[in-house]
């Protein structure tokens, strides 16, 4: 007891056994997860580098003889129409559903539900999260059957005696992007309604009294007050957008043909159905090399303290 | 102290208007998962959304008591659990060192570790399909959740490292003059406290887990050791006429958990803003 309360009335210099014990302590609480990382994440990211630039093949001959091929892979990939298709294909759905689509209705709800009633906040706030949590196969399963040619969207369509559709083949990054915006917003809703909590109200009522409009608010106060917290979530979303696979995978699989084949649909049909596991490989490194200045990005703009 | 109102009719028409849009765009969000509840409680669903004749639980009892359907949600269990627990344990040991010792590497190794949380994860799946073939992980269970825990270890230790820093030093001191290990002083003083925090690191993993198709899609090959994720899949995606009713009850069933998981996680521990601690700049 007595080493207790010497203990809280010393000042804050390392007690005598940090001194003592070496330096080297860490290593073992950290071994598990360092080794767990360094053999299945950190591993295979090195891999990439080397196997892109080989032949690699899931079956067939060079299944197991493959050989370093140079940049042939990347030859292949720039002067191939079907990967430029799905460069555009990605920044078109990653700019609609990401950028505009939930970081634009997401700050649509965060703005106009603030000081609305609770009752009614929190129904609507339920109905948008539920979009969020359930997993992503089963929103794919949804809207499948929604805009399928059977679905609800064309029941509803045809009582008003418009013209029906296969929705998922006439317009397929329409289709893919309103369901990847109906699955997100709640993401961006959530960050902003935090931040914008933290608007101090007295700056606001100051801008009122000084005759400053609604709108001239919240460009000139509250969208500067939370510059920060909408670019890490442009950032955040843009990246979990980029790399986005299942939700297209199961509505379209990146058709009718290649009409809706972002990148990770490409990668994985010529790694998987064409058998091309270096040349799948060298997509992969593009897909993580643009991962990786957007995280980095990410990790300058966040500037936090550790 | 109010704003003072100078124009409160033009305020009052504003706000129901906001009203109106809100109830608009809550009713579209809605829209899509009334076919899916509806068609749960109809045992001769189609795709169209139609008030069934004569609901019925029969949907739900088909699913609870088939094979087809009941091992997939065991696999499920099996790989999510083994990744959120494995994870949550090699996330606390990782994190005390960063949380409680002076290391000259901590600051890049924590932007290390938040960088390696903005990585496609997609992306790697095609090395690591390649690497596991050469290792003989395919099809099995413990690559597959090796391989889930290594993605998610990032992220897990910068949360439990936020959380262990809110456990103050000083409950320690008195162990470490009674001569207790860090493992000990880690169990017994600083996981008790952090609680909530262990259990939203444990919650949140499991929850990205159980809802992972691309991943036991991949790497996981026989049909009888697929997780949910992957037979909901092949039964809308691969065969041509689906019992849709019997599909959409699967659906809610598979989903359930993590609903309740994201509700308990919010009401109990804390709420979503733990989990995107990483997001508020």
């Amino acid at each position: 007891m007595k080493a207790v309360t010497i203990q809280k009335s010393a000042p804050v210099s390392p007690p005598l056994w940090v001194r003592l014990k070496d330096h080297f302590r860490w290593i073992g609480p950290m071994a598990p997860a360092l080794v767990i990382i360094a053999l299945f994440f950190a591993g295979p990211i090195i891999w990439t580098f080397y196997i892109a630039f080989t032949n690699m093949e899931l079956t067939g001959s060079t299944a197991s003889t493959y050989s370093f091929v140079g940049l042939q892979n990347f030859q292949h990939m720039f002067n191939d129409p079907t990967f430029r298709q799905s460069v555009v294909l990605t920044i078109i759905f990653t700019l609609g559903s990401a950028v505009v689509g939930q970081a634009g209705l997401g700050m649509l709800l965060a703005l106009l539900m603030r000081g609305k009633n609770g009752v009614f906040r929190g129904i609507l706030g339920a109905i948008i999260v539920g979009a969020w949590v359930v997993p992503e196969i089963v929103a794919a399963f949804i809207w499948y059957a929604f805009l399928n040619q059977q679905g609800s969207l064309n029941v509803f369509l045809g009582a008003f005696g418009l013209p029906q559709n296969n929705w998922l083949y006439v317009a397929p990054m329409v289709s893919v992007i309103l369901a990847n915006v109906w699955r997100g917003t709640a993401f961006s809703m959530l960050v902003f309604s935090a931040a914008l909590s933290d608007v101090p109200k007295d700056l606001l009522e100051a801008a009122a009294i000084d005759g400053a409009g609604s709108m001239q608010r919240l460009i000139r106060v509250t969208l500067p007050l939370i510059k920060n917290s909408i670019m890490t979530n442009l950032i955040l979303i843009t990246l979990q957008t980029l790399a986005l696979f299942t939700l297209i995978f199961a509505m379209t699989g990146g058709g009718p043909g290649t009409k809706s084949q972002t990148l990770p649909i490409y990668m994985y049909q010529e790694a998987f159905k064409f058998y091309q596991l270096g040349y799948g490989a060298a997509i992969a490194l593009v897909l993580l090399v643009i991962g990786a200045v957007a995280s980095l990005i990410y990790v300058r703009v966040l500037r936090v303290e550790i | 102290m109010k704003a003072p109102s100078v124009a409160m009719p033009r305020k009052s028409v504003s706000a129901a208007l906001a009203y109106a849009v809100l109830t608009l765009i809550g009713i579209l969000f809605l829209v899509p998962f009334v076919w899916l509840f509806l068609a749960s409680v109809n045992p001769s669903a189609s795709l169209a959304v139609t008030v069934p004749k004569s609901p019925s639980l029969a949907n739900f009892k088909s699913v609870f008591t088939s094979d087809t359907t009941l091992t997939p949600f065991a696999n499920g269990l099996l790989i999510s659990g083994g990744t959120g627990i494995l994870t949550m344990v090699s996330a606390a040991l990782a994190a005390y060192p960063l949380s409680r010792y002076n290391l000259r590497f901590k600051r890049p190794f924590m932007y290390t570790i938040l960088f390696a949380t903005g990585l496609p994860v997609t992306a790697i799946l095609v090395p690591v399909y390649a690497l596991f073939v050469q290792l003989n992980l395919l099809d099995s269970f413990f690559g597959t959740i090796m391989f889930m825990t290594a993605t998610s270890l990032p992220f897990a230790i910068w949360l439990m490292k936020n959380f262990m820093d809110s456990v103050p030093l000083e409950l320690e001191e008195a162990a470490w003059v009674d001569g207790a290990s860090a493992l000990k002083s880690l169990r017994t003083i600083v996981l008790p406290l952090m609680l909530p925090g262990l259990g939203v690191v444990g919650i949140f993993t499991f929850i990205l887990a159980w809802g992972n198709f691309f991943v036991p899609f991949i790497l996981l090959l026989s049909p009888n050791k697929q997780p949910a994720a992957v037979s909901i899949y092949q039964f809308f995606g691969q065969y041509g006429s689906v019992a849709y009713g019997q599909l959409a009850a699967y659906s809610i069933l598979y989903s359930a958990p993590v609903v309740a998981l994201y509700v308990f996680i919010s009401r109990f521990l804390g709420g979503a803003f733990n989990l995107a601690g990483a997001v508020k700049g």
